[in-house]
Formats: C-alpha cells, sequence, structure tokens
C-alpha cells in the first residue's frame, strides 16, 4: 500500500524543520520515463504474488494448475464462497481478538517502557534495550514445547488469552525499540513547557507527546498488527478447536493428496482482506509514522 | 486519521497550553478498536463453547486429505444418529498434523478425543502406552475387524489387538499413460522390473514437448522422497541396518539403489524433481507432462477425477516394480486412534467406528459417488461391484499391491526393524528427514550420491549405536 502512496512530508510540525536541503529538480524526458518504468517494474514484481493469489482465487482448481499460468479464464466464485461456507467466523473472531487484545496491551504496556528508556532514562539503559531485543532472538521453535507443557499443566491450551499472552510477548520488544525512537523525535523543550505550566507526568505524556507521536503509534500499531495476524505457528501448536485462528484455518485448505491451489489461494485472499483495509485506512499516518526517524 | 496535517498544526498550539482538554484521535480509535476485540472475541469464543449442548464434545484431529473433508461434510448423519455427541474437527495438512497430534498426544495435553495416525505411529504409541486398545470396544460392539485387508490390520495391531482402525489403505503403484506408450509403440509388462521402467522412461522422455519419462518425488521429507525410495531400496536387496544395527548405506546394494534412483530422476525425470513430492509429480502427471509416474495408490482420486486432471481415462497401472525382490511396493494406512488422555472414550469408539464401518463407505457413494470412497482397507469395498466397475482400471492392481506388503519382512535380508517405506522406529522421523536431505542434493546435483551416502552412513550409525547399546 505505502508503494502508491504520496512522498513523505515531514513529519511532526512541532518538531524542528530539516536543515534546508537543495531540492532535486524532477527529471524529465527520456530519464525520468526510464525511471518511472523501473518503478512500475519494481513494484509489479513485489505485487505479483498477490496479484496471482487474488487471480487463482478465482479459478477453478484444473484452471489453477496449468503451466503456464492463464490470465483469461472463466472466473468462479466457487472457491470464495468455499472459504465462506465452513466454519469461517469463529476463526475470524479469534483471529481479531488475539491481534486487537494483543496490540492494546502493546501499547499500553510499550509506551511507558519507551518513555522511560527515551525522555527519562534509567541506569544501564543501553543494556534494557538489548535485553529486549534479545528476546527475539531466540528461534520460537525452541521454546513451543515448554510452552505448550506449560498451558497444559493450567489448562490453557486451546484458550485465545494464551495467543494474547504470547502476542504480546512477542511484539513488546519491536513497539518498545520503535516508539522509543518516536520518542526521541519530541523536541525536548515541549516536554519541559508542560512541566513548568504545572502537568503531571501521565498528563505530558497523554495530552502532549502522544498527539505528537500519533502517526509513530499508529505504524506502530499496524506492524504489531500484521504480525499478530500472520501468526502461525504458535496458533497451531497451542490451539485446537475452539482458539485456532485464520492462517490455521488457512492451511487446512493445503492437503498432500489432492490440488488445493484455488482453495487455498481463495482463503488466502479473505484472510489477508482485514489487514489490506487497515492498512489502507492508515496508509498517510503510516507513511508519517515510518518515516519519522528518516528526516531527522 | 486523514487529516493529520490539520492536526499537526492544532498541536503546535496546543504544545503551549497542554492543560486544555483534547480529544486524542488515534489512541480514541485504538481503544475503540479493543472493545471491539474484547466483544467479538468474547462472542465467538462463546459460540465455540457454546454449541455443544448437554452432551458430550469430541474434538478430532484429522489430515486434511480429500477423503477426510468428505468425511467433515457428512458428520450429519453422525448427529443424526447421536444427537447428545457434538464433533469439532481440527484439519491440519500431513506434516503440522503429525507434529501437533505427537505432543498433544506424547505429554497427555488431552485436547484430542481421536486422533488420526498411521501404521508408522500406531505400533510404538501402543507400546509406549498412548492409546487406548480399540480390541475390547471392537468386541463389544460387534464391529467387523474381520473385513480389513490382512496387511492392514497386522500393521496396526500390537500383541494381536487393534490401537487404532484403518480409515483408508494404500500401497504404491505405477501409473502410466497407455496413449503415450501407443503411439510409441511400446508395452508394460505385466509385472515390470526397475530396469525394464528405466529403458521405457528413456524411449518415452520427450523434453520438447514437456513430457518427463517418469515423474518421482525428490523433496526432502521422510514422508517425501523417502518413502518411494525406500521402496525401491528394498526391492534392491538393500537395508538401512543389518541386523545387530550396524548402518548399512553405504553397502554395494544401498549404493546401486541411490545411484539408479537418482541417475533414473536426474536423466528422464520430471524437470525441478529435487522440489516435487507428491503434490508436485501429481500436479505434473495429472496435466499430461509425465508418461509414468511411480508412487502412493492414492492417487487415483485426482487422477481419475475429471475435475482435476486432464488425463482421465488414458492410464494403466502396473504392479510396483521390482529387481532382487518379488514385490516392490509399500504399506500405509490412515487410522484412527484414541488418545490414552481422552475422557469421552466410549463416545469417541462411536465416532471412531461410525468413520470406518462399511456403512460408512456406503454413505460416500449415495452421497458422492463410489469413486470416492475411501479404499485399501476393507475387503468388502473391492468385492462391491458398483466399486470394481468404477475402479477397474486399478483396484485390481491396488488390493494385490497392499496383501502381498509384508512390512515385518522389507526386504529378502533380515534386518532388525520393520517398515517399507519408513522404518517404524522413532528416530526415523529425524534420521529419514536428515538422510532425504542428502539424496535430493544429489538429485539436484549440488553433491555425488557418493558424498549423499557416506554422510547418511553417519546419521544412521549414531542411530543404529543407541540400539547396539540396548542389546
Amino acid at each position: 500500500m505505502t508503494a502508491t502512496a504520496p512522498a513523505p512530508r515531514p513529519a511532526a510540525a512541532a518538531s524542528p524543520p530539516p536543515p534546508a536541503r537543495p531540492r532535486r529538480p524532477r527529471r524529465g524526458g527520456a530519464g525520468g520515463a526510464a525511471l518511472t518504468v523501473l518503478t512500475w517494474a519494481i513494484a509489479l514484481v513485489f505485487v505479483s504474488p498477490a496479484l496471482w493469489m487474488v487471480l487463482t482465487a478465482f479459478k477453478t482448481e484444473g484452471a489453477a494448475q496449468t503451466d503456464p499460468p492463464t490470465f483469461f479464464f472463466q472466473p468462479t466464485l466457487e472457491q470464495i464462497t468455499g472459504v465462506l461456507s465452513a466454519d469461517f467466523l469463529p476463526y475470524l473472531g479469534n483471529s481479531l481478538m488475539a491481534t486487537l487484545a494483543s496490540t492494546a496491551l502493546v501499547l499500553v504496556l510499550g509506551t511507558p517502557a519507551a518513555y522511560a528508556l527515551s525522555i527519562r532514562p534509567v541506569k544501564r539503559t543501553k543494556d534494557v534495550l538489548f535485553f529486549f531485543i534479545s528476546t527475539k532472538m531466540l528461534p520460537v521453535v525452541a521454546v513451543v514445547v515448554p510452552l505448550y507443557v506449560a498451558a497444559a499443566e493450567v489448562s490453557m491450551i486451546d484458550n485465545i488469552w494464551t495467543l494474547v499472552v504470547l502476542y504480546t510477548a512477542m511484539n513488546l520488544p519491536i513497539a518498545v525499540w520503535m516508539m522509543r525512537s518516536f520518542f526521541l523525535e519530541v523536541p525536548s523543550g515541549v516536554i519541559e513547557a508542560a512541566r513548568l505550566e504545572g502537568a503531571s507526568l501521565p498528563r505530558v505524556l497523554w495530552s502532549v507527546m502522544l498527539p505528537i507521536m500519533a502517526p509513530g503509534v499508529a505504524a506502530t500499531a499496524l506492524i504489531c498488527m500484521i504480525f499478530s495476524w500472520n501468526e502461525f505457528f504458535f496458533a497451531v501448536n497451542l490451539t485446537a478447536s475452539q482458539a485456532a485462528t485464520l492462517p490455521v484455518y488457512l492451511v487446512g485448505f493445503i492437503t498432500s493428496e489432492g490440488l488445493y491451489w484455488a482453495q487455498l489461494a481463495a482463503a488466502a485472499t479473505v484472510a489477508s482482506l482485514p489487514i489490506v483495509i487497515v492498512g489502507w485506512i492508515a496508509q498517510r499516518q503510516l507513511v508519517r509514522g515510518l518515516s519519522m526517524g528518516a528526516v531527522k | 486519521m486523514p487529516r493529520s496535517e490539520h492536526r499537526a498544526g492544532a498541536d503546535e498550539k496546543e504544545d503551549r497550553l497542554p492543560t486544555k482538554k483534547r480529544p486524542l484521535r488515534p489512541l480514541a480509535a485504538l481503544g475503540a478498536l479493543g472493545t471491539a476485540a474484547a466483544l467479538l472475541g468474547g462472542c465467538a469464543g462463546a459460540g465455540a463453547i457454546a454449541s455443544g449442548g448437554d452432551g458430550t464434545t469430541l474434538v478430532v484431529a484429522i489430515v486434511s486429505n480429500p477423503q477426510m473433508e468428505d468425511a467433515i461434510s457428512l458428520q450429519e448423519d453422525f448427529t443424526q444418529e447421536y444427537p447428545n455427541i457434538d464433533v469439532r474437527f481440527v484439519s491440519l495438512p500431513e506434516n503440522e498434523a503429525r507434529a501437533k497430534i505427537t505432543t498433544s498426544v506424547a505429554t497427555g495435553g488431552g485436547e484430542f478425543d481421536a486422533v488420526m495416525v498411521s501404521n508408522y505411529e500406531t505400533r510404538q504409541w501402543a507400546e509406549f502406552g498412548w492409546l487406548t486398545n480399540l480390541q475390547p470396544y471392537i468386541e463389544e460392539s460387534g464391529y467387523d475387524d474381520g473385513d480389513f485387508l490382512g496387511p492392514i490390520r497386522e500393521s496396526l495391531s500390537y500383541q494381536g489387538d487393534m490401537y487404532s482402525v484403518p480409515f483408508y489403505g494404500e500401497s504404491s503403484f505405477l501409473v502410466y499413460r497407455k496413449d503415450l506408450f501407443e503411439e510409441a509403440g511400446l508395452e508394460m509388462p505385466a509385472d515390470p522390473t526397475w530396469q525394464e521402467i528405466a529403458d521405457l522412461a528413456a524411449k518415452l522422455d520427450d523434453p520438447e514437448s514437456g513430457t518427463a519419462g517418469i515423474c518421482l518425488r525428490g523433496l526432502p521429507g521422510w514422508g517425501e522422497v523417502m518413502a518411494p525410495f525406500n521402496s525401491v531400496l528394498h526391492t534392491f536387496g538393500g537395508r538401512w541396518y543389518d541386523r545387530r544395527w550396524n548402518a548399512q548405506l553405504t553397502s554395494p546394494e544401498f549404493r546401486e539403489a541411490a545411484e539408479f534412483y537418482v541417475n533414473l530422476v536426474q536423466e528422464h525425470g520430471q524437470p525441478g524433481a529435487a522440489a516435487s513430492g507428491f503434490g508436485g509429480c501429481l500436479t505434473h502427471y495429472s496435466q499430461g507432462r509425465a508418461a509414468m509416474w511411480y508412487d502412493a495408490t492414492a492417487m487415483v482420486s485426482t487422477v481419475e477425477d475429471p475435475d482435476s486432471s486432464t488425463v482421465v481415462g488414458q492410464n494403466g497401472y502396473a504392479p510396483a516394480p521390482v529387481a532382487e525382490t518379488d514385490y516392490g511396493g509399500w504399506l500405509y494406512t490412515w487410522s484412527l486412534g484414541i488418545p490414552a488422555s481422552s475422557e469421552h472414550k466410549d463416545a469417541a469408539w462411536k465416532f471412531v467406528s461410525w468413520m470406518t464401518d462399511k456403512e460408512y463407505t456406503k454413505l460416500v457413494a449415495e452421497e458422492y459417488g463410489w469413486e470416492r470412497v475411501p479404499p485399501g482397507a476393507r475387503a468388502s469395498t473391492f468385492e462391491t461391484p458398483e466399486y470394481q466397475e468404477v475402479a477397474s482400471a486399478y483396484s485390481g492392481v491396488m488390493r494385490q499391491s497392499i496383501a502381498r506388503a509384508n512390512p515385518q519382512h522389507p526386504t529378502n535380508r533380515a534386518t532388525p526393524y520393520s517398515g517399507i517405506n519408513f522404518l517404524a522406529i522413532p528416530e526415523f522421523q529425524d534420521l529419514g528427514t536428515r538422510v532425504s536431505q542428502q539424496l535430493s542434493a544429489a538429485i539436484a546435483g549440488r553433491i555425488t550420491v557418493e558424498e549423499a551416502l557416506r554422510q547418511s552412513q553417519r546419521y544412521a550409525q549414531s542411530v543404529g549405536d543407541s540400539y547396539k547399546e540396548e542389546q
């Protein structure tokens, strides 16, 4: 989505204007055209797997297997209706629950941590930051059996809250790192001014800093949502019939003894729609948020 | 959100007046989303739990193959008979299902009341006490286990008792394109040898028209390339271990089988063979891009399905090719067992017996036709005239291949293990996968067969040593 968004503007208006940089003149003529073609070609390469997925979703199983793939065919809704008519809704509900609840928790827990590590650095801030990110270095496959046994011990297998807790833990380090860089963007003068006016710490956080950081928070939230929405490994291992999420539903279409490309493509298209919609709505904030660090 | 330009300007003013109350739109939106999530998730969870009613809820883990999906769509028949038993399926692809079921059953996780296992797991798990002995249930309910084909029943039994009951059974055979054979003036021998198949593949290989001489799996995985390769190995007289658990992967017989397999697939196999497993070969063959294919008999449900295949009705079937021994096929079955940790064993048996009974076969035939019935487990299915009619091209070869399989004696020399397409030891999932990676690399041409076998021998010997210690 971001590939087609307008060019990023300078971030928060409250931050000092970036140092004047001579603007490169727009290229015209052959060079400009070549650049446009190249940009489109690269964009097409990136979007082609998704395009193939959407096209295949409207084919029959037989048509999906042709080599080379066909681009002109009689479209059918058979696969899409097949996907929606099965038990789609409980999986969708579980995915929404796991994604949104874990993202909300990440923001609630991650914001104060990022504040402490940027505006009011604690002792050994760097070590703390490294400790946060080091939790991402252990391959998840190494912890899945202990997690399974622990969850079974407290009867939390196949419970959506297990996934909420795990996704929160999984995304928290990334969120802290991201939001810390956004906090660093906030000019210290603004904070000092607010404190001089007598604003309490929560007030400064809520009414001064967060509005400036809103695009950054939106970007962080969206990234956490994407990671949680697509997470498969924990979901497949720690759920069964009650708490399974969409990726688990999706993988059920894969079979080792038959053709399944069209069905799987239809399920994948339907499963990716919510996140595409959220990304599209938040597109402008995202571009601003993700380029916040870049204009420093 | 889209009005961020305006908001940024507003923020500037408010930075000077931080005490002024103002709404925080991004956060408010997030809060609303969180509430929505809690509501939706809560509803979904409640909905999923509540539908069990007053009765028993069974959770059944199955492998997402087409015939199992048919069972899911026919479950209404079961719930009509047992209105108080609600069945929920967890349907996953083979690898994920196997990993999940193994974890759950081994740790007593207890989330499943019935699980789909194969003849690889059943005996081992019965021995470990992880599965419920089904024999008392069979005898009490008058379930017809005498109807199962001998090798299938035997492969799911431990000390004479069945610990899982078969949903369908399979062996391996060779499918070939009769029209291409006719065009080339060739004939398929009634009981082909591997050398004859290699010669035929050389003659039929036609890269210009995009038709490979033969399709053989090359994808790493103990259930992928190792299945056909092991059956080739055993008919070549090779074995993984001698009776004292000395690894035999660099023995002349093993080397001969490996070189034969790798050369055949490299010279006359499908393009990109090192990346094609059962699914890849199925696509190749059913789209007319291979003249022959040696694989599981379960292929027929797709190869002979007009919706998925372009070669329906053009296929001949021959028994698994042989070399030194007089039988070259394998034996595999997907079956249903009840974990020892299940709290609803009686209800689980009702479901397991429903899904594997003769009546279920008739139900599938009525609803979807005889070509969709799960084959290869019950003699009565093969003897039904309607099934014989729709499956005339392959049912005879299939039954013969299953009936002749002898996993207790996979080759012509003694082995300390049983199993043809796999070794029925717990270590084989790991060992088989490691060796398959070597074999696949040899097929891709990245290493030589010699190098692959030397490395594989080391893997196999370390497993063999652990058994030597036990002896």
